[in-house]
């Protein structure tokens, strides 16, 4: 039968058109031209189908890098699975009952991940790939696991573009790389490189060879946007250097205000600096010591104008509303002055000199300024002196500085949080087991409801006197009948950062209470509890497992 | 003892994403109480049980039989598996020091499993009963006179559309043909209303359309035509007409009278949701006869089918095909061992996954694709397609555009990082959709890669 060799295309055509109006092609003649187009087109599907044959390959991707890493132990490998797939339940709201919250935990376990120098499983690239694409505070940790395949694979979706912008800075390869080109290559991406590329690019230099990198801002610098030219100043932050200071001075007479204003704060970080000198012979004219009684006290007379002089050094001359220009004068200078200054002009320690009376309500705006000035200058001794001990209260401990100078001599006194000091930022000064244990004490004293911002600059996982205090505190909100959600932030943090060892602690507050407080605190209370002792249970297995070796069950 | 399974494998089990997220947060010890795992005594199956605490005073009694797998809570839970059995395989299957140690079963855990069994040997006894043979054959007649008069109105309208000309089928929509599937669906032909349904939605699938919907209409008229003159077809293939018109078979029949027994890898899997159902589709692999099977399993909604059967392993089970020209479609029946962790599978080039679809149509020319392992090719995103293409960039299946949006491709295209992989799939006219890949050899001991990613 000729009909099998009907061309399929006049098939086509003929059903479009139909039958009464078209006849089947090779059926001339048949009674029913549809049966016979049907039979036709039976047989022409099923050797279409059957003769067909394989297409012509496009161009084959490039392979992936090599990842010498070491592949993650198979238990690790798993929670990493479980944590992404969790991933889509953060942010969902709502209670979440006594279950923890994994995906709480990946930023920690991308971290620990990390650390360890593991690569990400292959099969859960694209699964890590849109976790960081989702939440830029991955992005550091899961891009680094991810590695050179991570990169590989973004490089053909681009959903996953954001990962080439983080670029190769983000997946160093461990060996650290850098050929003999290098320095060409730099300049390129230098000349031709998206921003965040460039800002990557200095930092990584910067840690190499610091004159190079400057170097290479200096090529451009009179060209870049001001914006841009804001952000550059600002990544010198990290390892500043005497050596920057030339390049800073030549910054405090840019065209943009906000670049004069940082480098003028990067020059008084750097206390050597001529910058600093100048700042400290204005606050010298402004803040002196005079004998009273038997002792001494200090006294200020504030700045009468903002001059040119000053306003080139960062002075801003208008002050915010609410607040007297010769205060917010004052203020600037001194925090821009070395603190060394101070020690070395009235010969006392930095305690002796904020125990110092000083006169005419000028104690607190003093008080901020060093503040500030020991944050920027990272003066341990300073901040020590400023934040004191620990407001005194009922101390957990029973061995806490119960001396009378407690509670009134720190910068940092009663009341709100940040009145003189921000006490945050002046223990991120300190040594961290310093750290933990003010704000122990400082939690013994107050409770929780002011230490939020106090414990996310405390080390991770908290030491045992903070696990303790933070425990004991939480204890005492529910006796006290509150409901749990007052805590909720609190409670967040200690799921993340409590030390594991805990659990057994916590696990003794999940049984019900008969407390007379709130009606149903006790339930929110167990349930609470019982999900950050199970959280942190999962805290100590999921580190734990990273632990093993690879690929042991 | 049985292998453990992973936690990939476990969270397969979950009859929707909620259920997969509310085990994996009770997969840590600090709920569980008293849990424990034990060989049970009777039928040599292992149980997992536990105490799980919950929003109550007493706490939910949960217990799993991994052989089959069974599932027992005390919740109310309505998903099946519930989120407490789900969590507790989670932290069985991170290993004994996690929190499961073996013990010996408490009296609620032996109590199930001997219900279990017991009901289990009912149900054998009640399939054997006697059967009143002559009724059943009237109703059988009476069907069949049903289904070959729908075949032949569905003959006329497949005529009448032609000689009218498809051209207004794009207006038409699906209309005109939901009412020809509801007819079909009257006259008892199941699987003649499941493809007369389709063809509604061709024409509005793209370009190209009066050409896919005249191959259809062919396949149609073959399929009805083929039951019109059933008593004129060798015997396989007219079970092969049999049952894509709708005609099912017992499946414990089937076991009964032609049951293979082989090494089964599981090649596969995938579920597919409609409003009423889940479908699980599970490819398996014969070691020693080499044959390729499909066991369907279905779920109500809001629950996972029953078969579970984790892609990557082997089971030495027997196993029963529907009778067909070119068999398939299979029955699990008895267990022997097993489930254990197999190596990847061999497979086939390119070239020769397409003369495999080929051959197969030729026994059965209304097969769409036809599973087949596929070695030694490298997954490329194009512009127009993703393609598997041989190592040397040669020849290449297109993929399946269907699966285009899938993430799977993705994960696909990660564990191969542009090398050679083995992938499982089902190679057919619309291309090739993956389902299932084994790492490429990384050199370097990468060993969870080799287990076989679901896709």
């Amino acid at each position: 039968m000729n009909g099998l060799e009907a061309p399929w295309e006049e098939l086509v055509t003929t059903a479009l058109l139909g039958t009464e109006r078209r006849a089947a092609p090779a059926a001339a003649g048949a009674d029913d031209q549809a049966a016979a187009l049907l039979d036709l087109a039976a047989v022409g599907t099923v050797r279409r189908r059957a003769g067909l044959r394989p297409a012509e390959a496009q161009a084959l991707p490039e392979q992936a890098p090599r990842d010498p890493r070491p592949p993650l132990p198979t238990a690790a490998r798993r929670r990493l699975a479980l944590l992404l797939s969790d991933r889509t339940g953060a942010g969902s709201g709502g209670s979440r009952g006594s279950a923890p919250n994994l995906g709480e935990l990946l930023p920690q376990w991308l971290h620990a991940a990390r650390g360890h120098g593991y690569r990400a499983p292959a099969a859960l690239l694209p699964a890590l790939l849109d976790a960081a694409r989702g939440r830029s505070d991955l992005r550091r940790d899961a891009l680094a696991l991810a590695g050179p395949r991570g990169l590989w694979l973004a490089g053909l979706n681009p959903d996953w573009k954001f990962a080439l912008r983080a670029g190769p800075a983000a997946v160093a390869s461990p060996e650290g790389g850098g050929g003999e080109n290098s320095g060409d290559a730099e300049r390129r991406l230098w000349e031709e490189g998206l921003f965040a590329e460039r800002v990557g690019l200095i930092a990584r230099l910067r840690a190499r060879d610091a004159r190079a990198a400057l170097n290479l801002l200096r090529s451009t610098w009179a060209d870049e946007r001001a914006e841009d030219r804001l952000l550059f100043l600002d990544s010198l932050r990290e390892g500043l250097d005497p050596d920057d200071e030339p390049f800073l001075e030549e910054a405090l007479a840019d065209r943009s205000k906000n670049v004069r204003a940082t480098a003028a704060e990067l020059l008084s970080c750097l206390p050597g600096s001529a910058l600093a000198a100048r700042m400290a012979a204005r606050a010298r004219a402004c803040v002196a010591l005079e004998p009273v009684g038997g002792g001494h006290r200090i006294v200020v007379e504030a700045p009468y104008e903002c001059d040119a002089e000053m306003q080139r050094d960062g002075i801003a001359p208008k002050p915010p509303t609410g607040r007297g220009e010769r205060a917010w004068w004052l203020g600037q200078l001194v925090e821009a002055s070395p603190l060394s200054l101070w020690t070395e002009r009235f010969s006392r320690s930095p305690e002796e000199i904020v125990a110092l009376a000083v006169t005419d309500d000028w104690r607190g705006d003093l008080h901020a300024a060093w503040s500030r000035a020991a944050v920027r200058q990272r003066d341990a001794l300073w901040a020590r002196a400023l934040l004191g001990a620990p407001p005194r209260g009922h101390d957990p401990q029973g061995k806490g500085p119960a001396t009378e100078a407690a509670s009134g001599v720190g910068a940092f006194v009663v009341g709100p949080v940040g009145t003189a000091g921000d006490p945050a930022k002046l223990l991120s000064v300190l040594p961290h087991g310093e750290r933990a244990l003010w704000v122990a004490r400082f939690i013994g004293a107050h409770g929780l409801s002011e230490a939020f911002q106090l414990l996310g600059v405390c080390a991770v996982p908290w030491s045992e006197p903070l696990g303790r205090a933070v425990v004991d505190a939480l204890d005492i909100a529910r006796e006290a009948g509150n409901y749990p959600w007052s805590f909720s932030g609190v409670m967040g943090l200690a799921e993340r950062c409590l030390d594991p060892a805990q659990a057994d602690r916590v696990d003794a507050l999940t049984a019900i209470p008969e407390t007379d407080g709130a009606p149903g605190a006790g339930n929110y209370w167990s349930e609470v509890f019982q999900r950050l002792a199970s959280t942190l249970r999962i805290r100590a297995a999921m580190l734990a497992e990273l632990e093993a070796g690879p690929g042991e069950r | 003892m049985e292998e453990r399974w992973t936690a990939e494998q476990v969270l397969a089990l979950a009859p929707d994403a909620a259920s997969r997220k509310a085990g994996s947060r009770l997969s840590a010890p600090g709920p569980w109480s008293g849990t424990g795992t034990a060989v049970l005594p009777d039928d040599g199956g292992t149980a997992v049980w536990g105490l799980c605490k919950g929003s109550g005073s007493k706490p939910y009694q949960t217990v799993v039989d991994i052989a089959a797998p069974a599932y027992k809570c005390s919740c109310p839970s309505r998903k099946f598996p519930c989120k407490h059995a789900l969590g507790l395989l989670l932290l069985w299957s991170a290993g004994a020091e996690a929190g499961v140690p073996g013990e010996q079963a408490p009296e609620w855990v032996t109590q199930w499993a001997d219900s279990r069994r017991i009901r289990a040997e009912k149900g054998t006894a009640r399939a054997q009963g006697p059967v009143d043979e002559a009724a059943a054959r009237r109703r059988a007649q009476r069907r069949a006179q049903r289904v070959a008069e729908g075949a032949g109105e569905l003959e006329r309208r497949l005529a009448d559309q032609l000689r009218a000309g498809l051209a207004g089928a794009e207006q038409a929509g699906y209309q005109g043909w939901d009412e020809v599937a509801a007819r079909m669906v009257d006259a008892q032909a199941p699987g003649l209303a499941g493809r007369v349904r389709e063809l509604g939605a061709i024409p509005a699938s793209g370009g190209g359309w009066p050409s896919r919907l005249l191959e259809e209409y062919g396949l149609l008229h073959l399929l009805s035509k083929g039951y019109l003159g059933l008593d004129r077809l060798p015997e396989p293939l007219a079970a092969t007409v049999r049952s894509r018109v709708g005609f099912t078979r017992d499946g414990a029949e089937l076991l009964r009278t032609a049951a293979v027994r082989d090494l089964w890898q599981v090649l596969g899997q995938e579920d597919s949701t409609d409003d009423r159902l889940t479908t699980r589709r599970v490819w398996l692999r014969g070691e020693r006869t080499g044959r390729t099977a499909l066991v369907l399993s279905f779920g109500a909604a809001g629950r996972a089918p029953e078969l579970v059967l984790p892609t990557g392993l082997s089971v030495e089970a027997d196993l029963a095909f529907h009778p067909s020209a070119r068999p398939l479609r299979a029955v699990i029946g008895e267990r022997y061992e097993g489930p254990a962790p197999a190596a990847a599978p061999s497979g086939i080039s390119v070239g020769q996954a397409l003369d495999t679809y080929c051959e197969a149509l030729r026994d059965d020319p209304w097969l769409d694709a036809w599973p087949v392992v596929l070695e030694g090719v490298v997954p490329v995103p194009g512009p127009y397609g993703w393609q598997m293409a041989d190592a040397q960039g040669r020849e290449a299946l297109p993929v399946d555009p269907r699966g285009a949006a899938r993430p799977g491709l993705w994960r696909l295209a990660a564990v191969s990082g542009g090398g050679p992989v083995t992938v499982f799939g089902e190679c057919g006219h619309r291309g090739f959709a993956p389902r299932t890949v084994w790492g490429g050899d990384t050199g370097d001991g990468d060993t969870g890669d080799m287990e076989g990613v679901a896709l």
